[in-house]
């Protein structure tokens, strides 16, 4: 062991690398570090958030695919139900439609057979009375037996 | 390999600072006096220290908050350990701890790494290369007390400062004079003080310099094996590499212990 002036020179070599470290390699290393532990602690978060938001997501379609289901079939229902009245609506129109025209026609069928009754009625009063001319031209006076005809045409 | 000796004379070449100095300081032709030294300590400790620092330096220089880098990577991973160390024992604040304990644990492991290079290997293509097959080289700079205690000195006088500047002039000159005992004892709380004070440079500088002088000393032992050696080298060598890494440890968190009492009060 012999103690000589080798270690001053250590010293100074030694406060040189430490000037070093202290001045060159820990600061931008611990800058490193530190900000890569932010970046890293701030990812986490995020996927954090990001699976949340996607859960809240997942359920909001759930819900609104279940709401757009039930509007949908409220909506046929009561299409269905719209479209039965309707049918039952056009049913009733139709059938009172129908009762008139034929009321009408059975009126018009009436008047007719009235019409020709009244037709034939003056035809056989004049064929009558024709026929009774060509009999009665000879023996009787048509003045004297109208009262009788009269009373025949009421029988008719 | 030293050409005369024997055994003797080849440990004793190995165990031999390559040495400069002025002629005044030379006492028959050898430099014993205070104003010598030993350039190989010098120059293998600075050398190591300037590549790994200036290589540290490098990939900080380029360090991104994204995708580090396979170098960067390293870096980091080395100075988080340190950093988790001077977390979890210093509980002051200041800049210099971990920048310190970075610098310790590095060069002290670059420097104890030198020993797992072949004892011969390194002396030998040196000799070789200046021609000169007399000169001493010692690769390991850990094994000279100079730098050992140069590093624990530093360590030292780093703790003292810091804690004149944490606690304030008044409150180290009480905890010099009137701990543990109060002021009255105050003669023999800064006898106790002074022992405790001193007592852990010395310690922390034996401490490595036993360890690595005795490791190298067991290499070059096995060396003197022949081809014995080769057998033996290896498990000492993977043994070693265990010790390197352990000593360059307790150096650092050691230190740190040291400025954490510093800071703290007792």
């Amino acid at each position: 062991m012999n103690i000589n002036a080798t270690l001053i020179g250590q010293a100074i070599w030694f406060a040189l690398f430490i000037w070093i470290t202290m001045k060159y390699v820990w600061p931008p290393l611990q800058k490193a570090m530190a900000d890569r532990q932010a970046q890293i602690a701030d990812g986490l978060a995020a996927a954090e958030r990001g699976k949340n938001e996607q859960e809240l997501a997942a359920k909001r379609s759930a819900d609104a695919l279940r709401e757009a289901k039930e509007k949908s079939s409220d909506l046929i229902a009561q299409a269905e139900k719209r479209a039965q009245q309707i049918v039952e609506e056009a049913k009733g129109v139709a059938k009172v439609e129908a009762d008139k025209v034929v009321a009408g026609a059975k009126a018009e069928i009436d008047q007719e057979v009235e019409r020709a009754k009244q037709a034939l009625r003056e035809r056989v009063a004049e064929l009558a009375v024709a026929g009774a001319e060509k009999i009665l031209r000879k023996e009787i006076n048509a003045s004297a037996h109208a009262d009788m005809l009269v009373a025949l045409k009421q029988d008719l | 390999m030293s050409a005369e000796g024997g055994t003797t004379g080849y440990i004793q070449h190995h165990l031999t600072n390559l040495v400069v100095c002025s002629d005044s300081a030379k006492v028959d032709g050898v430099c014993t006096g205070f104003w010598s030294f030993h350039l190989d300590t010098l120059l293998v400790s600075g050398v190591l220290g300037l590549v790994v620092f200036g290589l540290m330096a490098m990939l900080a220089s380029k360090a991104t908050s994204g995708v580090p880098s396979g170098g960067q990577n390293f870096v980091e991973m080395v100075v988080g350990l340190v950093d988790q160390q001077v977390r979890d024992t210093f509980h002051g604040k200041s800049a210099l701890v971990t920048p310190l304990a970075i610098t310790i644990f590095v060069w002290v492991f670059v420097m104890n790494a030198m020993d797992l290079i072949p004892v011969d290997f390194l002396p030998v293509a040196l000799q070789a290369a200046t021609g000169n097959h007399e000169m001493p080289f010692k690769f390991v700079p850990t094994t000279d007390p100079n730098l050992t205690f140069a590093m624990s000195i530093t360590v030292f006088v780093i703790s003292i400062v810091m804690g004149l500047k944490v606690k304030g002039v008044g409150h180290f000159m009480h905890e010099v004079f009137a701990v543990p005992f109060g002021i009255k004892l105050a003669p023999i709380n800064l006898l106790f003080r002074i022992v405790e004070e001193i007592a852990r440079p010395i310690s922390l500088s034996l401490r490595l310099f036993g360890n690595m002088y005795a490791g190298e000393m067991v290499f070059i032992l096995i060396a003197l094996l022949g081809i014995y050696q080769l057998p033996l080298a290896l498990p000492w060598e993977l043994f070693h590499i265990l010790i390197i890494t352990l000593q360059a440890f307790v150096f650092m968190m050691l230190t740190i212990v040291y400025m954490s009492m510093a800071a703290e009060s007792h």
